[in-house]
Order: C-alpha cells, then sequence, then structure tokens
C-alpha cells in the first residue's frame, strides 16, 4: 500500500510497472488503474495553466487512510495513489489510483472507491489560469463528519 | 490556551494570512477561533475546518495546542 504526493511531474505507466513489480508475480489477476490529467478547457474556457494547492499533513494522512479503508473493504493485494500538487500544465497527470486483487471485481470496486473519495474529500485546490485571469475552482462540495 | 490557525486556498487570500498562533482562554469552539484570528470576518459559504488533520464542523470543541484549519470546498483530483 503506497500513498504519495509528487511536487513534480510523474509517468503513471512507469510508476504502475515500479510498484507492480514489488508485488508477488503470480498472486493478483488483475490491475486497476485510473489516471487523471489537467484539462485545457474547464466550465467554457481555454486553460492555460493550474496550480494545486494542499494541506501537507492532513492530504498525506487522508490518501493513507482511503488506502487502509479499500483494503478492509475489498480482497486486494495492494493498492496505490500517487497525486501531484504544485504548478501544472494542459496534459499533465494529476492523479494515479490503482487496485491489483486476484479477481477483476475488487480491484475495479476498489479503484473507483480511491478516486472517488479522493475527489471530494481530500483537501486539494486547483487554481487555474485562463485568459481572463486567475481563478479558483471549487467545484465539489465536500460534507464533513460530525 | 494556545492554538495554530491555517488558512488555505481563497480563504488564505481573503483573510490574508496563511498561519497565525492564537492565546486566548476565551476560544471553546472552531468558529471562536475563525471570529478571533479574523477580526470578525463573516464565514464563507461551505467554508470547511479541521482540528488535527480531521474535519470538524464549527461547533466542535477547541483545546489547548490544537491546529486548526479553514479552506473551502475541496477540488482534488480529476474524473
Amino acid at each position: 500500500m503506497s500513498a504519495e504526493l509528487r511536487g513534480e511531474a510523474f509517468e503513471p505507466t512507469t510508476e504502475l510497472q515500479a510498484f507492480e513489480a514489488r508485488l508477488d508475480a503470480g498472486k493478483y489477476g488483475a490491475c486497476v488503474s485510473f489516471v487523471g490529467s489537467m484539462r485545457d478547457f474547464n466550465a467554457g474556457d481555454d486553460v492555460s495553466a493550474m496550480s494545486l494547492e494542499h494541506y501537507p499533513k492532513m492530504t498525506l494522512q487522508f490518501l493513507e487512510t482511503i488506502c487502509e479503508e479499500a483494503k478492509s473493504r475489498w480482497d486486494i493485494l495492494d493498492c496505490l495513489i500517487i497525486h501531484r500538487y504544485g504548478d501544472l500544465q494542459p496534459s499533465d497527470p494529476i492523479v494515479l489510483t490503482a487496485a491489483w486483487s486476484a479477481h477483476r471485481h475488487e480491484a475495479f470496486e476498489a479503484c473507483r472507491y480511491l478516486i472517488e473519495e479522493l475527489k471530494t474529500r481530500a483537501p486539494f485546490w486547483k487554481k487555474e489560469t485562463t485568459e481572463s485571469g486567475e481563478r479558483w475552482v471549487h467545484d465539489a462540495p465536500s460534507t464533513p463528519d460530525s | 490556551m494556545s492554538l495554530e490557525v491555517r488558512f488555505f486556498a481563497s480563504l488564505r487570500e481573503q483573510v490574508g494570512v496563511s498561519e497565525i498562533t492564537l492565546d486566548a482562554a476565551s476560544i471553546k469552539t472552531v468558529e471562536d477561533v475563525w471570529q478571533l484570528a479574523t477580526n470578525g470576518q463573516a464565514i464563507p459559504d461551505n467554508t470547511l475546518c479541521a482540528i488535527n488533520m480531521d474535519y470538524v464542523r464549527l461547533d466542535a470543541s477547541v483545546k489547548d495546542g490544537d491546529e486548526v484549519a479553514f479552506f473551502p470546498p475541496v477540488s482534488g483530483g480529476s474524473v
């Protein structure tokens, strides 16, 4: 299980291969991964750049927590999250989530859980650069726990 | 009571500070922290808050040494 924050660009396929090389070959029959990358458009505007801010301690803790939750909810061998912060350009990978399991169902479910939980609750904030200037993207209001 | 207070993203820009330390005996809740740290500014709708990296509500109690954070709705990942 691994959750990482990266300040520099990463290449998802390379990361998947490197992580998978540490797993027991033959023990998994499925790997499901999701890659989110930066669009050059949003809300009807062209977007030329983006800055991704986070709350370092809380963000990493949150990513580790959802990895642990995925492992406890589904029978997966392992899972991985890598998430960018800092300055990004269109087409740059932002996030990679992946899960490995004996059969495909668990890997699909776990991978989807990781990205959906991350998307709605992980403390990241995007600031886009458009032709009319910079703006914050608060695209998914979140409901805190009590 | 001493507390570390942090603001992120658009709230940091609105309040004009990213991090401050508060020392006051009168603070009981997260909302008290906001009021004191921002000199009584109105709290924007949908503001999220955390104590020691866990999401809480504005009426949550704080204790000495806590780190209290305020931030806007999150926009992580990419779907």
